[in-house]
This record gives structure tokens, C-alpha cells and sequence, in this order.
């Protein structure tokens, strides 16, 4: 086993081993193998659609929200419907659009820039997702029925809580957490393991690509922060269930730990949603302007950084809860910090086209609209650091201003133009440019036109979350002015579908490199086979397609015969061990099922969690059975 | 669209007049802030005009022609890699300054705010309910303290300090022409302290979201000279005036043995209920039902024969009374100036 000097392969012997491979790891067609597959490409295809759906679900919503807010005193949707659809707004695109897609979006592509064959834990890729898809269906069928969530994503106690929300609405919101909670947290471990153990020989951490180094600190801020939220949703559905009193304050709990819980996970929760994007426009920047990105190290540092940082801001969603000033004082500075590594990568990739041959592709174009937004939304982000500042615009239309120019303008723009960049590698067919430019154009007019009289609404007064205000409040000439941007956006979402739609239409054309980037991900075919490499690459420098030009060194070794991986050290990425993967199969679907069970159960019965475990060990026990050795039969390659 | 932002902020920096604007000031609190965020306007916008101006000059550098080179995959190989790294430790050095600046502006004004509460004129207690406002004028001397409802008055230039609390959720009081917000927790007490600097009448929101009728849960700020406050304070002192007319003794009648008399209080007669806003001297205030309506005689006729047409879901149920009961009650409230 040892890196091996390019070499011309005969192209019979490279077909024999293509078809080899192609046994060993294929998806076997039909109904039987889209329920069991384990390959990363198909579950991550199917996460990154199921993302979009659930964008477009919390899109619709959004304009019912600028539909009713229009114009003053407006009848269309009643209290109880507006209070439900602002609250599955947000939860729509916070927990089953915003987290999830950036990791369906990893799935697909960690493993391909790591130049390896499978993700970590293949199983549990594909059980997170039916998980996913399981949670997010559950909440829309009960929204559906009239029993969607009423008190916010955010769920403040004592309003959430058993006395003030009654009936089954909050818990199924709370449940809803518990299942995409335990999803993402699946998949920020598969990542994890897969960036640091099954990197190509020769990725060092230093040549390792921008994208992965988002990912990565993205898994680990996943780790640590998503229990704080399923700690707090958990105690939540048990005052409410079995009645115990963690939020209570008549019984010694504290409806403040609630918040402290919440926000914990909340604050983090914006980095997980945005450092992946960050990463992706790293690598648009790079390769439209043929040029690697300025200042690497600083890069890295920054993204560390910010997920640090990002553990220590929390209480600035607070500061209007009267804690103790001093305290609040350190969260100003801390959040005030985060500015730093923002404007040091806002920096570094205006340097990297400034002094690279930018072509304005709408990938690139997508990453313009994000610096000019995003550059915003920080800045307003660092008014809101400032206690006193912030006790004027808090829970007003200006936060939401902020937050929509920080998660559209931070990840949705560089979500856009990563489709555009990566749709050729996923489909093998390119999008079109001309639909491309409408679609962005559209968008990013529509969006400026929609949030930015936001911020003036909520200097002007007016609080968030509410289904309507009085004609003599003067907000109506702004709130018009945003509903008819909102409309701006839905016109540049159907443009995309629609332009995705007739690619799908045309032949396979692309080819494996359609951007001459540099990135493992564009050195395989276009979509990529199932054993994503029929060699694997070796890399010598962070841009490994850049610096070898035709020849490329690779390794040999593995079996084809067997789903096999290699292992490498986490630092140096040297060879470390051969692995062996899973085979297709049920286990994970028939476990995520009957997770689905436990956890749809326990909405109504505490005792479900007990019975529910029964058929979920049988899965697991099912899952983990013994396979024995594998049988290292191969022939000779 | 840059022509509309820049259009929006010149109506914004025209002046946003208002009686629920922060940037209306109307008081020593909200001016404050009010000079944080000119701070953070100014700071803010020469960075985000920096940014935009390294953009735009890459834009304009973007277009000149360049000879079909290799891509550069090692950075240090670029000529402008080094002076490019003069840069961006100047750049990081720029916003470690501005930052600097903020933080020591909003420590400032933040430790301002937080001395005001100190040497307070008069303390007042805000109960806040799902959705409407108890306001209590505390008093060393019992009987010279009083209850009202979803209005309060403050004298101008003086010092008041308002306790904060809540009975069912949370919810957070908000008077943006005066000062910022507080939240009111149940299990908590928080204060908030406003010295309001000119006469007017303002209007304040809850701001955190407390259900249903979140929207509708507004109070009146009147801010009087403080002769006018003194009067004021002095009517609220007085019970109930008694009812003069026919209709109004039939109207106290009604309001003392039907429901009525369960959840509301009337200062000087029988209905003495705590659960829902006290209506001693109802007809003196600028609105009805936390700012849902404009007071009115109409408009409160409106409010008791359908209050839950006017703001659904409210805790006021629908009271049936015959016509004549109906227009005693609204002679006899409509008395209580």
C-alpha cells in the first residue's frame, strides 16, 4: 500500500476495475434500493431536495406574513393563524431548511473533497436523514390539522408552557426538535470523522480545503450546542407531560432557564447555519478568480475563532431580562468580537479577487450579493452587542432587519450561487446562465426591498410578531414596500425552480471539471460514480488540481471486491489503516421508523418512551448484527 | 437598490416623528440611546462604505485585460500577496479601534441608564397581564397611592422608577420615545427608569411575545407639565363620582350585580374584582382595552357588546345586556372622567 507514480492505465484495465467497483458499491435500482442505499451521494441528494421543499413551505408562509401585515388593521388571517405561521415560519427555516441543508449539502461533498469513497457511519447518513424527513413531516401534518406550534421557534416559557399553551401544539414542536435535533447531531459526528480520518494522503490540516475547515468547526459548534436545545425541549415536554416544574417559578423552577437553555444552542445555531456557507463561498471566490484564497491561515484561524466566539454571546438575546449589568457587559464585548473574523474573511476574499482574473459567473455574482448583504447585517449585529442600543431595537422589526440580512445575506445567497457552482457536479448537467443572472438580480433587489424598510419599521416602533398594528402608526408605506419585495423574492425562487427544472431536461454535458477548479470533487466524473474515485488521489498542495496539471498521483490498494476506505492520520493525513464500509440495507429506515414511533408516541404518553424502546432495540440489535470478517477475497488489481 | 437605501436613510436621518419612535426623543433615556446609535450610524457606515468602496475598486480593476495565465495556487507567489497583508492587518487594526469606541460609548451611556434608577421622584408599579397593563402610583402614605390602567402619567423632568412585574407570561414594557425596554418575568422583579423631557403623549407596546393578543397590548404615555400632572393625580386620588342621572344609577346598578363587578374595580361603589383593569375613572383615559380602540363612548359601546370581535381572545367575555342595561352602563362609565 504506497503512493504510487501516476501511470497510464490501460483502458481495459481501468474498465475491469470500474465495473468491479461499480458492483461492490452501486444502489441497486427500483424501490428496494432508494429505501436502502447508504450511499452519501443519494442521501445527500435527497436531504439537499427535502431542504429546498421545506424552504419553499416556509417561503409560502412568509408571504402569507406580508400579505396580512400589508396594510394596517388587515382581516385576511386571524390571531391564532398568524401566531401558527410565524411560528412554523421560523422553525421551517431554522431547524428543517437552514442546519439541514448546509449538512445535506456537506454530505454529498465532504467525501468528495476528502477524495475518499463513503462518509463515516454510512448507516447513520442514511438514518438521520429518514429521521429528518420524519420530524419535518410530523410538524407540517399537524400544522396542517390546525395543531401547529403558537408560541414562536422560540417557545418562551411560561407561554409555551402546560398552563398558558394547552393542547397538543407546543409538544409537537418540541418533538420536532428532539427528531432534527438528533439528526444534525448524526451528521456533524459522520462529518467530523470523515474530515479528520478519511482525508486523501497528503491533505495535511494546512492544505486542507476552506470548505472542510467550515465543516468541521460547524460539526463540533453542532456537538456542543444542539444538546442545550434538546435538554431544554425535553424538560419542556416533561412540565408539560408529567408535570414536573423546571420553568415553573411558583415551584422553584425559573422561566429564565428556559432562555439561558435556549439561546445557548440559538446564538451557535446562526454559526452552524452560516460557517458552512462561508466555506462555500470560499471556494466560488477561488475558483471565478482563479486564484487561491488570500491568507489561508488567517481564514482557518477566523473560522475557529468565530466558532469559539460563538459559545459566548448568548445573553446578548437577553440583555432585556434584567440580569445583572455587569454580566451583560462582557456579552457586549464578546459579541462585538465576532466582528473580527468576520471582517477579516469579508477582507481576504475581496483581496483574493482584487488580485485574482474574476469572471462573474452567477455563483460569483451570488458571493457579491453576499458580502454586500452580509457586510450589513454584521454591522447591525454589532449595534445589537450594545445594551442600551439594544434595549431600544430588541423584539422589534429592526432585529428582524438584522437576522434576515445575516441568514439570507450569510447563507442563502452563498447557498444559491453553491448550486449553481456544484448542480454540474451533482447532476452532470450545468445551469442556465442568462436564468442564473435573472435569478440573482431578482433576488437580490427583492430582498433589499423587503428587509431593509425593516430596519427603519423597528426604529419607528414596531414590535415584532404581531398579526397587525393601527392605520395611525404610520408603519403601512414600509410594511407595503417589504410585502411587494417578499413577492420580488417568490418571483426569483419560481425562476430557480424553473431553471433547474428544464436542466434537468438536457443531456449530461458538463463534464467531470466545467470551472477548471481545483478542489478532489471535480476530479472524478460528473455525477460522480458510486465509488466517487476509481483511484484514490494523493494530494501535495491545498489546490490539488491546480498544481498537477494532467498527471495526478494516486494510490492503490483497496479492495474492490469489498466496500473498503482508507483511513489516515488526523494531522499529516499519512495512510493509517484500511476500513471496512456497510453494505446497503433496511436497518436504518426500519430504526428511524420506529424512533419515529417512540418519539410520536411520547407526545401523548410518557409510557411510550418505555414500550417505544422495545422495537427500536430490536432495530438496533438488527443494525449492529455481526456480519462476520469480511472476506478478503480480492483478486489482485 | 443602493438608491433606495440611501433614500430610505435620508428620510430615516430627516427625522422619524412618531408617538411610539425611538427616534422621536422625549426623554433623557431614550436621548441617550438615542446618541449610541448615531455613534453606531456613523462608525457602521464608514466601514460598510469602506467595504463597499474595496468592492467597487475590484469591480473597476476587474475589467482590465489580462494575458490567459495558469490559476496561482500558492498566494505567495502573487506580487500583491505582501502588500495585500500590510492591508488586512491595517484593516483588522481599523475595526479593533471602532470596535474599541463602541464598546466604550455603549459601556458609558449603559452605566448612565443604570445611575438614573438611583434618586427616583416617584416609583410606580406596572403589573402586566395577558393583555393589558396594571399601573400602581406607589406612595410611602397608603392612601395617597392609587390604581389605574394601560395609562400612566409622568411629570416632566422628574425622575420615575418603574417596578415590572408579571402574573402569567412573560411580557416587556416598552416606551421607545422615553427610554428602552424591560422585560416583566414571573418570579421577577425588574425595574425600568424613564425621566421623560418634554410634554406629550406617547404610546408604548408590549414587546415580547405574550399570545394571542400580543398586538394589542399597548399603554398611553402622557407626559404632563406638573401642575397638569398634579391634577391629575389628584382626580385619580378621588373615588368614583357618584351617579347623577337616572341612567347612570341604573348603569352603576347593572355594573355592581352583573358580571361586571366579578373582575373589574370601581373606587367608591361595590365592584370591587382584581382580575381585570380598574375602571374608577375609566372615561378620563385616551383608550380602551390596551390601546385596542380610541376611548370613546362608541367605541367602548363596541367593545362591551363584542369584545371578542374587537380583539379575540381577550379575558373579557361577551356580557349579555338588554339595550337599556347596555346604554346605563356606558351612561354611567362614561361619568367616570
Amino acid at each position: 500500500m504506497s503512493a504510487s507514480r501516476p501511470r497510464a492505465a490501460k483502458a481495459a484495465e481501468m474498465s475491469a476495475l470500474h465495473e468491479r467497483l461499480e458492483r461492490t458499491w452501486a444502489t441497486p435500482p427500483g424501490l428496494w434500493g432508494w429505501l436502502t442505499t447508504v450511499d452519501h451521494k443519494l442521501v445527500g441528494r435527497r436531504y439537499v431536495v427535502t431542504g429546498f421543499v421545506f424552504f419553499v413551505l416556509g417561503g409560502i408562509l412568509a408571504l402569507l406574513m406580508r400579505a396580512q401585515l400589508a396594510r394596517p388593521e388587515s382581516g385576511l388571517i386571524d390571531a391564532d393563524r398568524y401566531n401558527q405561521i410565524f411560528s412554523m415560519h421560523g422553525t421551517t427555516m431554522m431547524f428543517l431548511f437552514a442546519v439541514p441543508i448546509m449538512e445535506a449539502m456537506a454530505v454529498y461533498l465532504v467525501p468528495l473533497m476528502c477524495g475518499t469513497r463513503a462518509i463515516a457511519f454510512p448507516r447513520l447518513n442514511a438514518f438521520s436523514y429518514w429521521v429528518y424527513l420524519a420530524g419535518g413531516t410530523m410538524i407540517w401534518i399537524a400544522f396542517l390539522l390546525n395543531v401547529g406550534p403558537e408560541t414562536g421557534w422560540f417557545s418562551y416559557v411560561p407561554l409555551a408552557g402546560p398552563e398558558f399553551s394547552p393542547g397538543k401544539r407546543t409538544d409537537f414542536w418540541a418533538q420536532m426538535i428532539t427528531f432534527t435535533e438528533v439528526a444534525a447531531l448524526a451528521v456533524a459526528v459522520e462529518l467530523i470523522a470523515t474530515i479528520l480520518k478519511q482525508r486523501a494522503p497528503g491533505m495535511t490540516l494546512a492544505r486542507m480545503p476552506l470548505f472542510l475547515w467550515a465543516m468541521l468547526v460547524t460539526s463540533f459548534m453542532v456537538v456542543f450546542a444542539m444538546p442545550a436545545v434538546m435538554l431544554s425541549s425535553s424538560f419542556l415536554i416533561s412540565d408539560r407531560l408529567i408535570g414536573t416544574h423546571f420553568y415553573n417559578p411558583a415551584e422553584g423552577g425559573d422561566p429564565l432557564l428556559w432562555q439561558h437553555l435556549f439561546w445557548f444552542f440559538g446564538h451557535p445555531e446562526v454559526y452552524i447555519i452560516f460557517m458552512p456557507a462561508l466555506g462555500m463561498v470560499s471556494h466560488i471566490t477561488a475558483t471565478f478568480s482563479r486564484r487561491t484564497v488570500f491568507a489561508y491561515p488567517i481564514m482557518v484561524l477566523a473560522l475557529v475563532a468565530t466558532g469559539f466566539l460563538a459559545f459566548g454571546l448568548w445573553v446578548h438575546h437577553m440583555f432585556a431580562t434584567g440580569l445583572p449589568r455587569l454580566g451583560n457587559s462582557f456579552y457586549t464585548s464578546a459579541s462585538m468580537m465576532i466582528a473580527i473574523p468576520s471582517g477579516v474573511q469579508i477582507f481576504c476574499w475581496i483581496a483574493t479577487m482584487f488580485d485574482g482574473k474574476p469572471r462573474f459567473a452567477t455563483p460569483l455574482l451570488f458571493v457579491l450579493g453576499f458580502i454586500v448583504t452580509f457586510v450589513l447585517g454584521g454591522l447591525t449585529g454589532v449595534m445589537l452587542a450594545s445594551v442600551p442600543l439594544d434595549l431600544q431595537v430588541h423584539d422589534t422589526y429592526f432585529v428582524v432587519a438584522h437576522f434576515h440580512y445575516v441568514l439570507i445575506g450569510g447563507a442563502v445567497f452563498p447557498l444559491f450561487g453553491a448550486v449553481y457552482y456544484w448542480f454540474p457536479k451533482f447532476t452532470g448537467r450545468l445551469l442556465n446562465e442568462t436564468a442564473g443572472k435573472w435569478n440573482f438580480w431578482l433576488f437580490f433587489a427583492g430582498f433589499h426591498l423587503t428587509f431593509f424598510p425593516m430596519h427603519i419599521l423597528g426604529l419607528i416602533g414596531m414590535p415584532r410578531r404581531i398579526y397587525t398594528y393601527r392605520a395611525e402608526m404610520e408603519w403601512g408605506g414600509w410594511n407595503l414596500a417589504a410585502t411587494a419585495g417578499a413577492f420580488l423574492i417568490a418571483v426569483s425562487a419560481v425562476m430557480f425552480v424553473i431553471n433547474v427544472a428544464a436542466a434537468l431536461r438536457r443531456p449530461r454535458t458538463a463534464g467531470a471539471n466545467p470551472w477548471q477548479a481545483s478542489g478532489l470533487e471535480w476530479a472524478t466524473g460528473s455525477p460522480p460514480p458510486a465509488y466517487n474515485f476509481i483511484y484514490l488521489p494523493v494530494v501535495a498542495g491545498r489546490e490539488p488540481l491546480w498544481e498537477e496539471g494532467e498527471t495526478r498521483p494516486v494510490m492503490e490498494g483497496l479492495s474492490s471486491s469489498e466496500r473498503e476506505i482508507l483511513c489516515t492520520s488526523v494531522v499529516e493525513a499519512e495512510p493509517d489503516m484500511r476500513h471496512p464500509m456497510p453494505d446497503n440495507t433496511l436497518w436504518p429506515l426500519l430504526a428511524a421508523l420506529s424512533t419515529t414511533a417512540l418519539f410520536i408516541g411520547s407526545v401523548f404518553n410518557e409510557w411510550a418512551l418505555v414500550w417505544g424502546a422495545i422495537p427500536l432495540t430490536a432495530c438496533l440489535i438488527g443494525w449492529f448484527w455481526p456480519v462476520g470478517t469480511p472476506r478478503r477475497k480480492e483478486a489482485a488489481a | 437598490m443602493r438608491r433606495v437605501a440611501t433614500a430610505a436613510l435620508c428620510l430615516l436621518l430627516a427625522g422619524c416623528a412618531g408617538v411610539q419612535s425611538s427616534m422621536d426623543v422625549a426623554g433623557r433615556q431614550a436621548g441617550d440611546i438615542k446618541g449610541v446609535w448615531t455613534l453606531m450610524l456613523w462608525v457602521c457606515g464608514v466601514m460598510y462604505l469602506l467595504v463597499l468602496a474595496f468592492l467597487g475598486w475590484t469591480l473597476w480593476r476587474a475589467r482590465r485585460p489580462l494575458a490567459d495565465a495558469p490559476p496561482l495556487a500558492d498566494s505567495a507567489l502573487s506580487p500583491a500577496d505582501r502588500p495585500m497583508q500590510t492591508a488586512l492587518g491595517g484593516w483588522m487594526v481599523l475595526i479593533v479601534v471602532g470596535l474599541l469606541v463602541l464598546t466604550f460609548g455603549s459601556f458609558l451611556v449603559d452605566r448612565r441608564l443604570a445611575e438614573a434608577g438611583a434618586r427616583a421622584d416617584l416609583n410606580i408599579r406596572v403589573t402586566a397581564n395577558q393583555w393589558w397593563w396594571q399601573v400602581e402610583y406607589q406612595h410611602p402614605d397608603p392612601s395617597q397611592g392609587f390604581l389605574t390602567a394601560n395609562e400612566i402619567h409622568l411629570p416632566v423632568g422628574k425622575t420615575a422608577k418603574i417596578e415590572l412585574v408579571a402574573t402569567d407570561v412573560i411580557h416587556s414594557f416598552w416606551v421607545p420615545n422615553l427610554g428602552g425596554k424591560q422585560d416583566l418575568i414571573p418570579g421577577r422583579v425588574n425595574d425600568i427608569t424613564l425621566t421623560p423631557t418634554r410634554t406629550g403623549r406617547f404610546r408604548g407596546q408590549c414587546a415580547e411575545f405574550c399570545g394571542l393578543q400580543h398586538s394589542n397590548m399597548a399603554l398611553d404615555v402622557i407626559v404632563d407639565s406638573p401642575a397638569a400632572y398634579e391634577a391629575w393625580r389628584a382626580r385619580q386620588l378621588a373615588s368614583a363620582p357618584p351617579p347623577v342621572t337616572p341612567g347612570q344609577a341604573r348603569g352603576l346598578a347593572v355594573v355592581q350585580t352583573a358580571a361586571c363587578a366579578n373582575c373589574h374595580q370601581i373606587q367608591g361603589t361595590e365592584a370591587m374584582g382584581k382580575t381585570g383593569p380598574d375602571l374608577t375613572h375609566v372615561a378620563g383615559r385616551r383608550s380602551i382595552a390596551a390601546g385596542a380602540l380610541p376611548y370613546s363612548r362608541g367605541a367602548l359601546a363596541a367593545w362591551i357588546a363584542d369584545p371578542q370581535g374587537i380583539k379575540p381572545g381577550a379575558h373579557m367575555p361577551i356580557v349579555q345586556l338588554s339595550p337599556a342595561d347596555l346604554n346605563g352602563v356606558l351612561d354611567y362609565l362614561d361619568s367616570l372622567k
